[in-house]
């Protein structure tokens, strides 16, 4: 009676997994293959007379490959950090001040949530003229860090003021600081919140495409989506080439993946977002 | 101690309370200025910028001249613009559609399951099933695309061995099923985030509450139904407004990797996020006019306002009451 | 607690410091490239042509910074379907190229007029391009002209000759001969006719409308006629043009309408059709892809005897960025474009280029030269929309991307798709 409502439950569970990975799988193993083998069966396996690494090859030989995958990893690491720290800061700050100030503050970085940021595409474009920000990391970084900070401050509005007041009133009276508290007392404890926070905001940072586009087109500062785009673009009939590169581009995200999901997702559970 | 002295304690002590007080407010200014000027400058003040560039028209030579209001009338009024206009709000208020009835309720049933199994399997699962919301949308789109392809073989063969060879046509090049094919695809990246979401609100329910349920004898799934769903439901409801505002905005990557800038066939993919950008960037001969892109992108927002605006007031309010 | 702060402070700033010198570095690589020799100055081209990166850089500059010692030009190309935007969004920031590839037409002529661009009417070399070569790239009254006309690309049906000669077929040259052909070539099984896709749309406008089309309405006749108002997108010629497109539908494989352009040159390339319309810029992909011989034939005249028509298309020009740090260098490597060695060096380096220049040019590649007969056989033509008609909202040229793909698809009729076309053409006159 136990066991059958379990099996169900993972055999939908297992259909969803296939579905999620399945595309996939078919790009990755077709960009073994010669063309004729990626034409001829795609769904196969590759065998003696279909495997080639052509593609890898050719991609090796000629493409900024491992340029974009840095700037998009400093990017989004960056972005990461300063979402993470100064959102926290700015919501302790606000929850500590208690004023008029400080509630209308508030609010107005939280109405940011509902801000879609590419709407100010035009004025942007403008400020990072002004600011001589375009085609540069730190351009693409401030604007990712400005879209993040409301969600960031919002969420941990809510779950500072669910903190215990105790250890914070402990921490006070072995005079520490608000910042200190901050840092040393709190953070530690809502780690799970730290991490939703930070996968929330890694996808869109990671996998936007519009602002790389229009602010940061140049080669040396290209991320790993806009160069996707770009060399597909260039090796048109190449189908190896274009196999191994979508296969290579897929190789970043499960890495993060496996970054986060051992440290922080395990402690994903103790009620870090209420509806 | 007398009461000269004893005031002069007090004083000293009032004195050192405003010192105290005073650190204190330079401390939390000193904790906000940062994420303040950051959120100012980057993001509220080219917002702005934008609604205020949107009565100005560029002229030929490049110089700014102020129009007023011309462009929303230009916007709504002359045909070619409202004609693209209205297309796009309609098209891209099906796609807000597919996701509400396809990717969320996908969600909301992969963490009613996830909710069942083990913290480990649970675990193990959710990292899989964010992985396509972890992959660059050019990747996806591209691989999708070559999927759906009918010259690479895989649908058109995997349907023929079904025996429903008459069922498969070219969804992505077709008017009337190009957008829902998007959406799909779309749905499938992204069903991650809203289970991440629905997942931690179904697990902070007490378990109190849900052995209570099995004791008055009801199965999992009228459980589900009936206690944790709407014990949820103001979740559900920040899930579907960030799904909308995501969906008039965000909508353009996949579109644009998938059916390029003209957002074919005919249009019938072009979501206000493409119409956007074709219009401020341009487009192979048609040149960028960053005027009526200020105005496009300023009726989306009052859109968006609107929309998220009516939901805190009538839905919200009385969610929080049941 | 200014301990703590200090820490923090610390580590942010590191993290500051360090963004600044992961940019910084990016300009260092660049600057590394002028530390070779005596610090030559480096001149950087901007093109879509992303294909073409290898030829430029190994083959082509090479020869030029032989002549000039001290100059070293790098070919930078961005996406085509972002190359425009991406060109906009870096002369707006003063982060462009030195030397800008131009897009013909509307697209150059607005970077001339908002100062990007350098008036070159007065290079010496200007004398070997004719009118019609730096109609392109001039002002709509001839009098400045901002990019040196660089190369053409012709149109034409490329087909597989094996298949041709297996089923006995011949090139066709009327219409009735290329429909005789098509259907022949239907009722081989597994075989395609026609590669051709609407997913992208723009092959059913330029290798599509543009390629059949100037056989109707008579090349530079039709087009200018449209210009100066003597004619109308409704006129019987232009709707023939239409019509023809429209009988392609039955040759085309299977889902033709998810068919993108990688797609039709795979369908080609893996001899799973025969003909492919396309242009001259095929020419060196389809030669190191193709695994059978490969022909061109012109686009079939109406009826036997009627003079055939070409699209001829001014593609490339090079202008030389306004705000460039190296006008003198840029200069020089102007005059240079002009000359019969870059002609040559062009048209063999990059079969399928044509040079613009009247130098006379000595073509190596088989196919390219079948091209160049084309051209001497029949009357060279712009593409319909490239100049003028594609000005104002919406453009011409893109709404023929539009157009053209519907009536590939069944989805619009010819008459309704002149009529639209049409209506734009008087909106435009408003």
């Amino acid at each position: 009676m136990f066991r059958l409502p379990n099996l169900s439950v993972h055999f939908f569970l297992a259909v969803y997994a296939v579905i999620a990975l399945l595309p996939f799988g078919i790009i990755v193993l077709n960009s073994f293959k010669t063309r004729s083998g990626i034409f001829g069966d795609p769904l196969s396996l590759p065998d003696p007379t279909t495997l080639s690494t052509a593609g890898y090859q050719t991609l090796f030989a000629s493409t900024d490959f491992v340029l974009y995958i840095g700037n998009s990893t400093i990017i989004t690491s960056v972005s990461l950090l300063f979402i993470i720290g100064l959102g926290a800061c700015a919501a302790y700050g606000l929850l500590e001040s208690k004023t008029t100030l400080s509630k209308w503050t508030w609010l107005l970085i939280i109405v940011g949530i509902m801000i879609p940021l590419r709407l100010g595409t035009v004025g942007l474009l403008e400020l990072m003229k002004g600011l001589n920000l375009l085609n540069s990391l730190i351009g693409l970084i401030c604007i990712y860090v400005a879209q993040g900070l409301p969600l960031a401050v919002f969420i941990y509005t809510e779950v500072f003021r669910r903190f215990p007041k105790e250890l914070i009133a402990s921490a006070r009276m072995d005079g520490l600081g608000p910042a200190k508290t901050l840092f040393f007392i709190v953070m530690p404890l809502t780690r799970p919140t730290t991490a939703t926070i930070a996968i929330f905001s890694l996808v869109p940072v990671w996998n936007d495409l519009w602002f790389p586009l229009i602010i940061a087109p140049d080669p040396n500062v290209r991320t790993l989506t806009l160069g996707v785009q770009q060399f597909i673009g260039q090796f048109t009939v190449d189908w190896q080439a274009v196999l191994a590169a979508l296969s290579i581009a897929m190789a970043p995200a499960f890495a993060i993946y496996a970054l986060i999901s051992r440290n922080f997702i395990r402690n994903l559970s103790a009620g870090s977002i209420k509806g | 101690m007398n009461i000269h002295e004893s005031a002069e304690v007090t004083r000293e002590e009032f004195k050192k309370n405003t010192q105290h007080k005073r650190l204190k407010s330079l401390t939390n200014i000193g904790l906000v200025a940062p994420a303040l000027s950051i959120y100012l400058t980057f993001s509220l003040w080219p917002l702005l910028n934008t609604f205020r560039l949107s009565l100005y028209q560029t002229t030929d030579s490049g110089d700014r001249k102020w129009v007023g209001i011309n462009q929303y009338i230009e916007l709504f009024g002359n045909p070619i613009w409202s004609d693209q206009f209205f297309n796009a709000l309609t098209n891209n208020l099906q796609f807000f559609g597919i996701h509400v009835v396809v990717q969320n309720s996908i969600a909301l049933f992969l963490a009613g399951l996830l909710a069942l199994v083990s913290s480990r399997a649970s675990t193990f699962y959710r990292g899989i099933f964010f992985i396509p919301t972890l992959i660059s949308v050019v990747v996806v789109g591209f691989v999708w695309q070559l999927i759906l392809s009918p010259i690479w073989g895989i649908t058109p063969n995997l349907f023929d061995s079904l025996g429903l060879d008459h069922l498969f046509a070219p969804w992505l090049g077709l008017e009337s099923s190009a957008l829902i094919t998007v959406g799909l695809i779309s749905v499938w990246q992204n069903v991650g985030l809203p289970l991440l979401l629905f997942y931690s609100a179904l697990i902070a329910i007490p378990q109190e509450l849900i052995e209570a349920s099995r004791l008055d004898g009801l199965g999992k799934w009228a459980c589900f139904w009936r206690i944790k769903i709407p014990l949820i439901l103001p979740t559900i409801g920040v899930v579907n407004i960030l799904t909308f505002i995501g969906n008039f905005t965000l909508s353009f990557d996949l579109i644009y990797a998938i059916q390029g800038g003209l957002a074919g066939p005919s249009f019938s993919t072009d979501v206000m996020s493409t119409f956007l950008f074709r219009t401020f960037f341009g487009f192979q001969t048609q040149l960028g006019d960053h005027g009526m892109g200020a105005t496009i992108a300023t009726c989306t927002f009052l859109l968006i306002l609107f929309v998220v605006g009516m939901y805190l007031l009538l839905i919200q309010r009385r969610l929080r009451i049941h | 607690m200014f301990l703590t702060m200090n820490k923090i402070h610390k580590k942010i700033l590191t993290i500051f410091l360090l963004t600044h010198a992961l940019s910084d570095a990016s300009i260092a690589s660049d600057a590394e490239k002028q530390v070779a020799y005596d610090r030559p100055v480096v001149l950087t081209l901007e093109s879509w042509r992303s294909e073409d990166a290898k030829i430029w850089n190994n083959e082509i500059l090479p020869v030029f910074e032989a002549l000039h010692p001290g100059i070293d030009v790098v070919f930078s190309p961005t996406k085509p379907t972002e190359y425009n935007a991406a060109l906009n969004a870096r002369l707006d920031g003063n982060t462009a190229g030195d030397l800008i590839s131009c897009r013909p037409f509307d697209n150059s002529l607005e970077l001339f007029h908002r100062g990007h661009l350098l008036d070159i009417t007065q290079i010496d070399g200007m004398k070997h391009f004719s009118d019609v070569a730096k109609s392109a790239w001039s002002t709509d009254d001839g009098d400045a002209t901002f990019c040196i006309p660089v190369a053409s690309v012709l149109h034409g049906f490329f087909y597989n000759k094996n298949i041709f000669s297996k089923l006995d077929i011949d090139k066709p040259s009327t219409e009735a001969e290329f429909f005789d052909v098509l259907k022949k070539l239907d009722k081989a099984s597994g075989l395609t006719p026609l590669a051709i896709g609407t997913k992208d749309q723009w092959e059913a406008a330029t290798v599509g409308l543009n390629l059949v089309g100037p056989q109707y309405w008579e090349g530079e006749n039709g087009r200018l006629g449209l210009i100066n108002g003597s004619k109308a997108f409704t006129d019987p010629q232009f709707v023939e043009a239409f019509s023809v497109l429209e009988r392609w539908r039955p040759y085309l494989s299977r889902g033709y309408q998810a068919q993108s352009y990688s797609d039709s040159q795979s369908l080609f390339l893996l001899e799973r059709a025969a003909i492919y319309p396309g242009g001259s810029w095929e020419i060196s992909g389809f030669q190191s892809e193709a695994e059978f011989p490969i022909g061109v034939f012109r686009a079939p005249v109406k009826s036997e005897g009627e003079s055939c028509y070409i699209s001829d298309h001014t593609d490339i020009g090079i202008a030389i960025n306004s705000r460039t740090a190296h006008r003198n260098e840029a200069m020089l490597f102007a005059e240079w474009l002009t000359t019969q060695s870059f002609a040559n060096l062009l048209t063999n380096k990059l079969p399928g280029f044509f040079a613009l220049s009247d130098h006379p040019v000595t073509v190596d590649n088989p196919l390219a030269q079948e091209f160049l007969g084309l051209r001497t056989d029949c009357m060279s033509t712009i593409r319909l929309a490239s100049q003028i008609l594609s000005r104002g909202q919406p453009s011409l040229g893109n709404a023929l991307w539009t157009l053209s793909a519907e009536v590939l698809n069944g989805t619009k009729s010819p008459l309704e798709a002149a009529l639209d076309s049409q209506n734009i053409i008087e909106g435009q006159r408003k």
